[in-house]
């Protein structure tokens, strides 16, 4: 163990966790700023977080096409890196736009929610451009730890008591899974590094048949899936995602899933890539499995929050098509995908933001009943985020499943994709029906307590430009998502 | 010739969109009266089509534009890749002459919301042109799916009493045919690449040159064929027709009538055909057998409807069971009987929807045992809707007759012929519902009180009505304009659905023919395609 501190030592390459390195010390630099603000005042806070944010956007940026290894091999910040700590950063930015206001409607006007949102992030951003499994795992725990306590940060609401209490003891589980995973593949390869385990299976063809081995890719895996709500680890979601409060459900639903998919993939692609064929016929099941069960659950949830986390499943399961796939095509739709979904989820939770009384009890089908006509705006926007969930042209989401398809057609997985578009089509029902609610039914609310304010405007505008530019130009940044793929 | 006219007309509807979002929403005569502008204008953009000769002469694509639009290098590529031919022609000229009608038809029908409405009707247009337009099968998808949205819309906020679900239905029923095509789409392109042609996009052009294995094109006819069938629609699968057509507003009936159920047979010559040629034999038999249902059933289940509309939309159903018969039938006078016929049910029915919409605006029911004698208060009224329900019978001099009489003719000619012989009975079922249903609303005297003191047509719903009675009898008459246009295209069509095919069809010399069919067969004749 000391040989191996003092290797990474002597690697030290602060240029590989730089973008990490600048949100966490923002992060900190809030926590002060937060103690000395007054009680109560918190937009200062966040708008120096956004700052934090840019500012690490540039750092991250500046390691595009300059890939960065450093501690020995265990971190390695390369394009991969790059657009996952992107589409990260820009769940974080957008989130924080829509919290301000929330915070104080909801009655929690605590400026320490935005540094924790930070490391949330920063965490993220280690997970991305871990490659060694210790590096993933400190990263995932970074970023869960914090999100536990968001998750929870309501705590006087049973519901957000709650979502934060499931949410740590079925992730510390998990965690526990991923750890042991890990040991296991120690135990066979003698290391933790994600291409020396691949290098370990080059040399030792055997180890793909040793029970071991095969235990340990599988526990290691599971960890990774419960952060993305794949079924049958997605049991937690629906409550967490109903409990927590909106911003972060928003946040959640896109950017530590965004990460966890980083990890997965690299830990699927490079580490585990003897067992391809293996791997690859288990996330076969799962994305079927995922998509089905997350879009034929929420067909039935009349709760909007809810609905939105059974819908983040099924998309989750869209997403391990791409990893089916395995090859360069489906690497690249997820990349392209994630960026996709973060838009058009979180811009469909901040019109959720908007659309909440306090305590939210208001977020149901039938509480938006003809919430189109009151807010023409909000209603546009909102059937725009819905329709790219939906996955309809013109909208980045029919962009997005199109590639991800490709990619399994490509790779000749015919079938899968089959089974994915008849899932959208299921999607369809309950989509069209929140617009159902928002347009085929006669107002029965005034929907006087809906105001829009500058900043979750701003992210609502940031969602609706890109899922629509994504739709109709996704030419730059599909080819910034093929160059970011390994 | 305007470098991008297609792009210009495609996307002209779309801006006025951007225009129409700054009319305050109270202001309801300037909303109407800028989207008619709108439309008028998209189709004054669109006249230099109809009367460029070149159509006549050349069966190639023309007006073509071509960008690239997105290249993913080895991964895919698609092209902004436009163009028509005379196959598209006509049903791009159906298109922008129908939208001017249907926007004056929303003159009185429409008050709630007009705004939303008029956006709606405009991006549909979008869509619907886009799609007839569109040579990159990516691009047509697109636009394809597009349409969906603004007829969702127009349905499920502006519909009648059953609306909601009508609209989902409508809407799903063609989503999940549209995404098993989109399946075969992407699945067609990575054969093609990793069989070795060197594909530039999902240029359909690129697409008909691929020699297929029989298997193959087995498999992906289905998935496209099923997904355009839905839409024309074919018998079994046009339940969630008479649901829309019933609880869609006027104009939405119309454009859905007139337009959108052409896409799907549309499909069939552009796509499914041409594609997969060697598929086409196994399939057309069972095809054309659902296609004569269409037309059997169709016009029995309309003679027994209660509500006019629900009527009109089964006839829908009869009416493209003929397009279909006379496209499978896979020679001139078949597709050029199919494709006029596109047209002709676009007039008609969408007269048709427009004369029940007349009378529901004045007496809010479509029931037709709470009309009668209304012709006696309403001449004018009774004379249109007389001649409509010719045009839609298939009387000789209108354009009914020309459609029907040709597609039945290629029917026979091939060997189709018995199939030919049961469809036929549908044009005496035709005869019979239609007449029947005038009867009932127009005879005899005035019975119920309320029809009393109905008005006649206004000036406006008579010039509503002017330009569909001048293309019924312009058709009837002298349909050689059209056919003349059409035929270079349709010739080099059958080849490329003849292809790898040993004489589907001998072509006889036609028996003398009355009207426009002689004339559409006789220039057919001069440029008789070589099927072996």
């Amino acid at each position: 163990m000391e040989n191996l501190v003092q290797e990474a030592m002597q690697n030290v390459n602060l240029q590989a966790i730089m973008p990490s390195l600048v949100l966490c010390g923002f992060g900190m630099a809030l926590l002060m700023v937060s103690v000395f603000s007054k009680r109560g005042s918190t937009a200062h806070v966040a708008w120096l977080s956004l700052v934090a944010l840019v500012v690490t956007g540039f750092v991250a940026l500046s390691g595009w096409n300059n890939p960065q290894a450093g501690f020995a091999g265990s971190v390695l910040y390369d394009n991969f890196a790059v657009f996952f700590s992107l589409i990260c950063l820009l769940a974080a930015g957008l989130t924080i736009l829509m919290s301000d206001k929330y915070l104080h409607r909801e009655g929690y006007p605590v400026s320490e929610y935005y540094p924790l949102i930070l490391f949330t992030t920063a965490g993220a951003m280690w997970m991305a451009s871990g490659i060694d499994l210790m590096t993933i795992f400190l990263g995932l725990e970074v970023l869960s730890v914090s999100l536990y306590v968001l998750a929870g940060f309501f705590r006087r609401q049973v519901r957000s008591n709650e979502a934060g209490l499931k949410y740590f003891f079925l992730g510390a589980f998990s965690t526990g899974f991923l750890l042991y995973g890990v040991a296991l593949l120690y135990g066979v390869t003698g290391t933790t590094k994600v291409d020396g385990i691949a290098a370990y299976v080059t040399a030792n063809p055997a180890a793909v048949t040793n029970t071991m081995f095969i235990a340990g890719g599988v526990l290691l895996l599971v960890g990774f899936l419960f952060k993305i709500a794949a079924a049958p680890f997605h049991m937690w979601t629906p409550d967490v995602y109903q409990g927590a409060p909106t911003p972060i459900t928003a946040f959640m639903s896109a950017g530590p899933k965004a990460a966890a998919f980083a990890a997965l993939m690299r830990v699927a692609i490079v580490g585990l890539d003897g067992l391809q064929s293996e791997v690859s016929s288990m996330f076969w099941i799962l994305a079927v499995l995922t998509m089905t069960v997350g879009n034929f659950i929420a067909l039935n949830q009349k709760n909007l929050k809810r609905m939105l986390a059974y819908s983040s499943i099924s998309h989750a399961g869209y997403a391990l098509v791409g990893l089916v796939a395995w090859n360069k095509i489906g690497l690249s739709a997820i990349l392209f995908y994630m960026l996709v979904y973060t838009l058009m989820n979180l811009g469909a939770f901040a019109v959720l933001v908007l659309l909440g009384k306090q305590s939210e009890e208001n977020l149901t089908l039938d509480g938006i009943a003809g919430f189109g006509y009151k807010k023409p705006l909000l209603g546009v926007v909102f059937s725009i985020f819905l329709f790219s969930l939906m996955g309809l042209p013109p909208t980045a989401g029919f962009i997005g499943k199109f590639y991800i398809f490709a990619g399994a057609v490509e790779a000749g997985y015919v079938w899968l994709a089959i089974l994915g578009v008849l899932n959208s089509a299921v999607s369809l029902y309950y989509y069209l029906r929140v617009i159902v609610q928002m347009y085929f039914k006669s107002p029965e609310e005034d929907f006087a307590w809906v105001s829009i304010n500058a900043p979750v405007a701003i992210s609502i505008a940031i969602s609706v430009a890109g899922v629509l530019y994504l739709g109709i130009f996704p030419n730059t940044v599909m080819n910034l998502a093929k160059l970011a793929g390994f | 010739m305007a470098d991008n006219l297609l792009s210009i007309m495609t996307f002209f509807p779309l801006l006025g969109i951007l225009v129409l979002l700054f009319i305050p929403r109270d202001n309801g005569g300037l909303l109407k009266g800028f989207t008619l502008a709108i439309t008028l204008a998209t189709f004054a953009i669109s006249l230099p089509l109809a009367f460029d000769n070149v159509f006549a002469t050349s069966g190639d694509m023309h007006y073509r534009e071509f960008y690239e639009w997105i290249n993913i290098g080895n991964f895919f590529q698609m092209n902004y890749n436009l163009g028509v031919d005379g196959i598209s022609l006509w049903l791009v000229m159906l298109t922008t002459f129908i939208m001017p009608i249907s926007v004056l038809s929303t003159w009185n029908a429409i008050d709630k919301n007009i705004k939303g409405f008029m956006a709606m009707l405009l991006l549909l247009e979008t869509a619907m042109l886009g799609a007839f337009v569109s040579l990159d099968l990516f691009l047509f998808y697109i636009f394809w799916e597009l349409m969906l949205i603004p007829m969702y819309f127009l349905i499920g906020i502006w519909g009648g009493q059953n609306r909601i679900y009508a609209a989902i239905k409508f809407f799903i029923y063609t989503a999940v045919g549209s995404l098993l095509m989109l399946v075969a789409i992407i699945y067609l392109y990575y054969y093609a690449v990793q069989s070795g042609a060197n594909m530039s996009g999902f240029g359909i052009e690129e697409f008909y040159k691929l020699d297929l294995p029989y298997n193959l094109q087995f498999w992906l006819f289905l998935a496209f064929g099923v997904s355009f069938a839905i839409k024309v629609p074919m018998f079994p699968l046009h339940t969630w027709l008479p649901d829309a057509h019933t609880e869609a507003p006027t104009a939405g009936s119309v454009i859905l009538a007139a337009v959108m159920l052409k896409m799907g047979t549309y499909g069939y010559v552009r796509f499914a055909m041409p594609l997969f040629p060697q598929a086409l034999p196994t399939f057309i038999p069972y095809l054309s057998a659902l296609a004569v249902i269409g037309i059997i059933y169709g016009s029995l289940v309309a003679m027994m409807q209660e509500d006019i509309k629900k009527l009109v939309a089964y006839s829908s159903v009869a009416h493209l069971g003929f397009v279909m018969l006379g496209v499978f039938s896979l020679n001139l006078q078949g597709l050029a009987g199919g494709m006029i016929q596109m047209v002709n049910h676009g007039i008609s029915t969408g007269a048709l929807f427009l004369i029940v919409g007349f009378i529901y605006e004045r007496r809010h029911t479509r029931l037709i045992t709470e009309f009668g004698g209304l012709a006696t208060k309403m001449p004018i009224f009774a004379t249109i809707f007389m001649i409509i329900t010719f045009s839609s019978i298939g009387l000789p001099g209108t354009n009914g007759f020309v459609g029907e009489f040709m597609a039945l003719m290629g029917a026979f000619q091939s060997n189709l012929r018995w199939y030919a012989v049961f469809a036929t009975s549908g044009v005496i079922l035709a005869a019979v519902y239609m007449l029947w249903v005038y009867q009932r609303v127009m005879f005899g005297k005035v019975t119920n009180p309320k029809n009393e003191n109905l008005k006649d047509l206004s000036a406006r719903e008579i010039i509503i009505m002017l330009p569909l009675l001048l293309f019924v009898f312009w058709i009837g008459v002298y349909p050689n304009t059209f056919f003349s246009k059409m035929n270079p295209a349709m010739e080099k069509m059958l080849d490329q659905m003849g292809r790898n095919e040993v004489a589907i069809v001998e072509m006889h010399q036609p028996a003398a023919v009355e009207h426009g069919a002689e004339q559409a067969v006789g220039h057919g004749d001069e440029h008789a395609p070589s099927h072996d």
